[in-house]
């Protein structure tokens, strides 16, 4: 079983966490901490295994974890799993990424965590590992944004549009103009 | 109308979404937590409005603080509802808010059931697929319980996804609620041949989790499985049906036999590194269940072992890691094989990897033998000088003494050299969690070992005077030592070179524990009887005068401590005192005063409460008593030693429990009425420190074992359960018949040895007091250089001298190492740089035989005290499984008929799930409600689950028997029978804890009133090795982050082909792992 799925920066900011057993918000604060500390020491060409994360897991578990240029990705796993086996996951589960947001950098994840969520949980279920086949994961990726898009469709161009006003990085104070109170406008120009 | 909608439209299009408040919480690094609550202001306003977009827009935003640490439950309304829409958007939305912050014990999810319901049924596989992603991190019992037979359903779905999420989602339920095993597993097995690979892989998954902890229910799957295995080519599946079959071996050693040649194939053939060392692993298990007349069986051990020596010697360190791991498997079973690496392991001892250096210590354990073990410390002592990291340091400090203590100190040849290295350690690690344990092995060592006791004691005297007690950092626990300590130098007051310093020593005041004080006092009262005893001897009043002023005066600061034990202690051993004084003839009227006077006045009294009292000039001699008071005194100085004469051998670990209650004997029954429940406050009115008292209860487990007395001896008998005791009583012809019998096969035991008077007991407390400190007696060993008390490594010369002992034995290889070392002058310290220049050579020596083992120069006495008839094992030990764990109520046998058990008709009820319940015959230790459930089934419950103690399985038939009428009118209720269920556990619980409470007390008192069984540093160590394992796992706390800024991190790629993973296969078809 995997316990947790942690994804912090060089940092410790954390950029995804996902816990499969409860543990509450300052609790799962303190985890990341401690295991940004952990694994932050490590040098690179150290091996990727890590016991005795004392907040989570207990002497079952260990942490496993790799390192991408600014991220850290690191699994907490009980000894069910393969040791290699959740290494290569942890590769599947930054391909799929890569491939999602053509070319990933931490800057996708940090803006849209919510996606990466989603991708996730077409890897790993409640703590289990459900799927390893890229292509397949990246079929039902693209087939569930296929019908979020269906169901925006004409209705959210203009949020798209904006979005894409916003993207420009217009100042601030674009928000802070207020429309007219429309039916009031119209009630208006009946005279 | 439409108008409206628009408006609605607009305005959202300018409400934040996700990227913005990401956005601004960077914007706004220097305000973050104002700018994060304005927003949660802005999102309340949101949730608020009707239209379910915004609210999932805002759900989405909250979601984010949720990760950034910001508790979002206040939402869970908002968040059901998002989750009910009927867009996949917003219900995506509201799945992952909810799996990220709902938990099992949520009051929300009750709302839940019937729209998660809904949603399984949807048409829509992604609603059904994101419902079953978002249940499965938040499920709880009552929805397993409502949900199991919808789940089910999903299982033969004709969408694979679902089928596939489906499977993996009955292992949640089946561990909230495990009644919902048997209906559905067979449903579960079918689906271990589905054609669709990835459903195939997650019942591969469901079971080998279900196998790992209950292996024999699904042992009549292992055909399937091995079908499997020479089937697929999956790796990932194969990976788990591998350690499925590592668990199954273990208990069906057959299966072994079968598997071995196909995983031998498998290890020969495959090229992923993953799925290989799966193989090796299983491999290993197998060859450890099966016994080992089996032809090729060394073989394969060789395969393994030298499959993993390549993993061992790769570069990659994780190969390196996983390598260790597996051969401390096989180090279990076949040390020796393990034994003919040892170079290797020694060379990852120096890994820059701490990971790897934990892993070859792990090994070190089987590596040592006579003639290595002291230069194997050696380099950890090395070790533990150079680590930083104060967890790290302190794995190495238990290690040290693991390897050392193992198998009753087997392979220590020289207990002079093992109790300097303790000290060492003592010295170099101040702050250690592991006091406890060094304590243990000084007692054991010093109580089992008599050819050392008096080195031992003299270093103890040194250790408890030079030891800075303030050094020790909060946290560690290394002043237990002093505990220790001040036993030794007490018990063994004869061995005491200087014992009035050494008095001295004990009653200086000193910041330490109240239990270690309490011991310095105890201790101090059998040196003083010890030195009275010689003085009275040799008729020396001047001196008797002046150890009783020494104690008396000492015992000052005790007499007012806050600790009651030591203010108790401390009072009875001052009149002892005052008692002699008078006997020796009036001269102490002043002091008597003050005793008589009261204790608080004495605490004014500053002077003269340290040792000065003994090296200060000797006052004029009180004038030679007439002969009538001379016998009064010889008379209490007889009686004093009396009191601590015999002697005290070691108990084995659980001897109490071994105990046999004696009829009549109720451990319950209160000896006197109980106190009431503000005696504390009336108690400590009079002891003068209220806090303190109520801090330190009289018997902790903790301390009283070390309290000189043998309560936690006791303790440890009476919490050993609610075991029936039966004793046989003797009478005092019977067991004087047994003590002498068993003198009898004592002398004639070659292992035991006989108590030797070491010293001329006269002789050595005549000297002037102030002689003689600085020449510790270290046996054996002539040294040019005058030793320094607590130099670094005065361990080593003894591993000096075992070096010359080889080389003048002319053996070849060792002479060399030897001549090394023989340029160097023999004296104590040779110097560190040196020693690391020859450490290759070293283990280079150490390939030869047993044969030219160092002898042994000191012998443990193996003779442990036991009750008679009693066997020494650990059988009592077996359930020590958490009982929390939900897996124990899935220990079902699933061969067994179920249609038997379970008509169809009443399988396809449970949905209405008051049938299932009532017909289960399994008690489920889930949590509460489900154990108060299975009370209210178990009418038909035969077996209990071995943890079950006695009182619980009382309670149970007790609730049953008022249960049971109940049950069967109105099977209908279980709601309410929950309610009464867990109400009623809770009082049991609570009469349970009373009723431990009294047995404790008890016990205690009991143990006070015996001095037997005092010394027990052999169970002290088992029980603290076992402590010690469970907290194996530990963490670095200090933390030296090297922050690497990258701060170009802009569109830089992420995915780097870094490394190559460990799949070189990646065949066509999508099985191959990855």
């Amino acid at each position: 079983m995997i316990k947790a799925i942690l994804v912090f920066n060089n940092h410790g900011k954390p950029r995804l966490s996902k816990f499969y057993q409860y543990f509450n918000e300052d609790m799962q604060q303190q985890i990341i901490k401690e295991t940004f500390q952990l694994v932050s020491k490590r040098d690179d060409n150290v091996c990727n295994f890590l016991e005795g994360g004392s907040l989570i897991g207990g002497s079952d578990y260990k942490l496993i974890y790799r390192h991408y240029a600014t991220l850290y990705f690191v699994f907490c796993v009980d000894s069910s799993e393969s040791e290699l086996g959740i290494l290569d996951l942890i590769q599947v589960f930054v391909e799929t990424l890569d491939k999602c947001f053509e070319n990933v950098c931490e800057l996708d994840l940090i803006f849209h965590a919510d996606a990466v969520h989603h991708i996730l949980s077409e890897l790993v279920m409640g703590g289990m590992v459900l799927q390893t086949n890229m292509s397949d994961i990246l079929a039902r990726i693209e087939e569930q944004n296929k019908l979020q898009k269906q169901e925006a469709g004409i209705s959210a161009a203009p949020a798209r549009a904006v979005s894409a006003v916003k993207s420009m990085n217009l100042p601030q104070q674009i928000k802070d103009i207020k429309l007219p109170d429309l039916p009031q406008a119209i009630k208006d120009l009946k005279f | 109308m439409a108008l409206k909608m628009v408006k609605g439209n607009l305005e959202r299009m300018f409400d934040k979404n996700l990227t913005d408040l990401v956005r601004g919480i960077r914007n706004n690094k220097d305000n973050e937590a104002k700018y994060i609550a304005q927003c949660i202001e802005e999102i309340k306003q949101e949730l608020r409005q009707d239209n379910v977009g915004v609210k999932s827009n805002a759900v989405a935003k909250l979601t984010y603080l949720q990760m950034c640490g910001y508790d979002i439950s206040w939402a869970g309304f908002n968040i059901i509802e998002v989750m009910s829409s009927n867009r996949f958007t917003c219900k995506r939305i509201g799945y992952l808010a909810a799996s990220q912050c709902f938990h099992p014990d949520s009051d929300l999810l009750m709302l839940t059931t019937n729209m998660i319901r809904k949603d399984l049924s949807s048409t829509n596989q992604y609603d059904a697929g994101v419902a079953l992603s978002g249940l499965s991190c938040f499920i709880s019992t009552d929805l397993s319980r409502d949900l199991a037979n919808d789940i089910m359903t999903l299982m033969s779905s004709t969408k694979p996804y679902l089928r596939m999420k489906a499977v993996l989602m009955m292992y949640k339920v089946f561990l909230r609620y495990p009644e919902a095993l048997r209906p559905a597993f067979p449903k579960l097995k079918e689906k271990l041949e589905d054609p669709d690979p990835s459903v195939q892989s997650a019942a591969v998954n469901v079971i080998c989790e279900l196998a790992r902890k209950n292996p024999k229910n699904y042992l009549s799957l292992a055909p399937i499985f091995f079908k499997l295995m020479t089937t697929s080519t999956n790796n990932w599946m194969l990976i788990k049906i591998i350690k499925l079959f590592a668990s199954l071996t273990a208990i069906e050693p057959a299966l072994g036999k079968k598997l071995t040649h196909p995983l031998i194939e498998l290890i020969s053939s495959t090229s992923a590194m993953s799925l290989l060392y799966e193989c090796i692993n299983t491999v290993i298990a197998v060859l450890i269940s099966i016994s080992s007349g089996m032809p090729n069986h060394s073989a394969s051990i060789q395969l393994c072992v030298q499959k993993l020596r390549i993993l061992i010697e790769d570069s990659d360190q994780n190969l390196k890691y996983l390598g260790l791991l597996a051969m401390s498997k096989i180090l279990k079973t076949h040390p020796k094989s393990v034994q003919t690496h040892k170079d290797l392991i020694l060379a990852c001892l120096d890994d820059k990897d701490e990971s790897i250096r934990l892993r070859a210590l792990d090994l070190l354990y089987g590596m040592v033998s006579k003639k290595n073990l002291m230069e194997i410390v050696r380099r950890l002592l090395g070790h533990m000088e150079r680590a930083e990291g104060s967890s790290y340091r302190d794995e190495l400090l238990y290690k040290v003494i693991e390897i050392c203590s193992q198998g009753s100190y087997q392979y220590v040849t020289n207990f002079e050299w093992y109790l300097t290295v303790l000290v060492e350690l003592i010295l170099l690690e101040s702050g250690s969690r592991h006091g406890r344990l060094i304590a243990g092995q000084l007692l054991d060592v010093a109580i089992r070992v008599q050819a050392v006791r008096a080195f031992a004691v003299n270093e103890m005297a040194t250790l408890l005077e030079t030891y800075p007690v303030t050094a020790a950092p909060n946290g560690g626990t290394m002043q237990e030592v002093l505990y220790a300590a001040a036993w030794i130098v007490g018990e063994f007051a004869s061995h005491v070179d200087a014992p009035e310093r050494t008095l001295a020593v004990l009653l200086q005041p000193k910041p330490v524990a109240g239990h270690i004080q309490a011991v310095y006092v105890q201790n101090a009262l059998k040196l003083f009887a010890h030195l009275v005893g010689e003085a009275v001897r040799q008729r020396d009043v001047p001196a008797i005068d002046r150890h009783c002023r020494t104690l008396h005066d000492g015992l000052r600061s005790y007499l007012s401590s806050a600790d009651i034990e030591v203010q108790e202690r401390a009072s009875s051993v001052y009149f002892l005192v005052a008692l002699l004084r008078e006997s020796l003839g009036g001269r102490s009227e002043t002091t008597d005063d003050a005793a008589v006077g009261g204790l608080v006045e004495l605490t004014a009294d500053g002077d003269g409460t340290t040792g000065e009292g003994a090296l200060a000039p000797a006052p004029p001699p009180p004038p030679s008593p007439p002969d009538t008071a001379w016998q009064e005194i010889e008379q209490i100085a007889g009686d004093l030693r009396e009191l601590f004469a015999s002697e005290l051998n070691p108990v084995a670990p659980k001897a109490q429990r071994k105990v046999q209650l004696p009829d009549g004997l109720d451990l319950d029954e209160w000896i006197n009425q109980p106190p009431p429940p503000t005696s504390g406050d009336a108690s400590s009115a009079d002891g003068g420190s209220s806090d303190d008292e109520k801090r330190f209860p009289l018997f902790l487990a903790e301390t009283g074992g070390r309290g000189g007395g043998a309560g936690d001896r006791e303790t440890n008998g009476g919490g050993g359960g609610s075991r029936s005791y039966k004793r046989v009583e003797y009478t005092q012809e019977e067991l004087d018949k047994m003590r002498q019998a068993r003198l009898l096969e004592q002398t004639n035991n070659p292992n035991y040895l006989k108590p030797a008077k070491t010293k001329a007991s006269g002789g050595d407390y005549q000297q002037q007091p102030n002689d003689g400190y600085d020449d510790i007696p270290i046996a054996e060993i002539a040294l040019e250089v005058p030793l320094q008390i607590h130099s670094t490594k005065r361990s080593d010369k003894y591993l000096l001298e075992a070096d010359r002992r080889s080389g003048g034995k002319g053996v070849g290889s060792s002479r060399k190492a030897a001549k090394g070392e023989g340029a160097a002058p023999s004296g104590s310290r040779t110097g560190k740089s040196k020693r690391h220049g020859k450490k290759s050579k070293r283990y280079a020596d150490e390939s030869d035989t047993e044969s030219d083992d160092p002898k042994p120069l000191h012998v443990v006495n193996t003779v442990i005290e036991l009750p008679e008839g009693a066997i020494l094992s650990d059988t009592e030990d077996k359930n020590n499984a958490d009982p929390n764990d939900p897996h124990r109520a899935l220990d079902i046998d699933l061969d067994a008929p179920f249609e038997d058990d379970y008509p169809a008709s009443e399988v396809k009820r449970t949905k209405q799930h008051s049938v299932m319940l009532l017909r289960d015959d399994k008690p489920p230790t889930v949590d509460r409600k489900a154990a108060a459930m299975a009370v209210a089934n178990s009418s038909r419950s035969s077996t209990t689950p071995d943890g079950e103690n006695k009182a619980k399985k009382k309670k149970k038939k007790k609730e049953e028997g008022k249960r049971k009428p109940e049950v069967q009118e109105d099977p209908a209720a279980p709601a309410m029978m929950l309610m009464i269920g867990e109400e009623e556990e809770e009082q049991g619980r609570a009469g349970q804890e009373d009723e431990a409470a009294k047995r404790r007390k008890k016990s205690g008192r009991r143990a006070k009133e015996e001095r037997k069984g005092k010394a027990d540093p052999s169970e002290i160590e088992a029980d603290e090795a076992d402590e010690k394992k469970k907290r194996h796992g530990k963490k670095s706390s200090k933390h030296h982050a090297h922050h690497h800024h990258h701060h170009n991190h802009h569109r830089q790629g992420v995915v780097e082909p870094q490394k190559a993973g460990y799949e070189e296969v990646q065949q066509g078809g999508g099985g191959a792992l990855i």
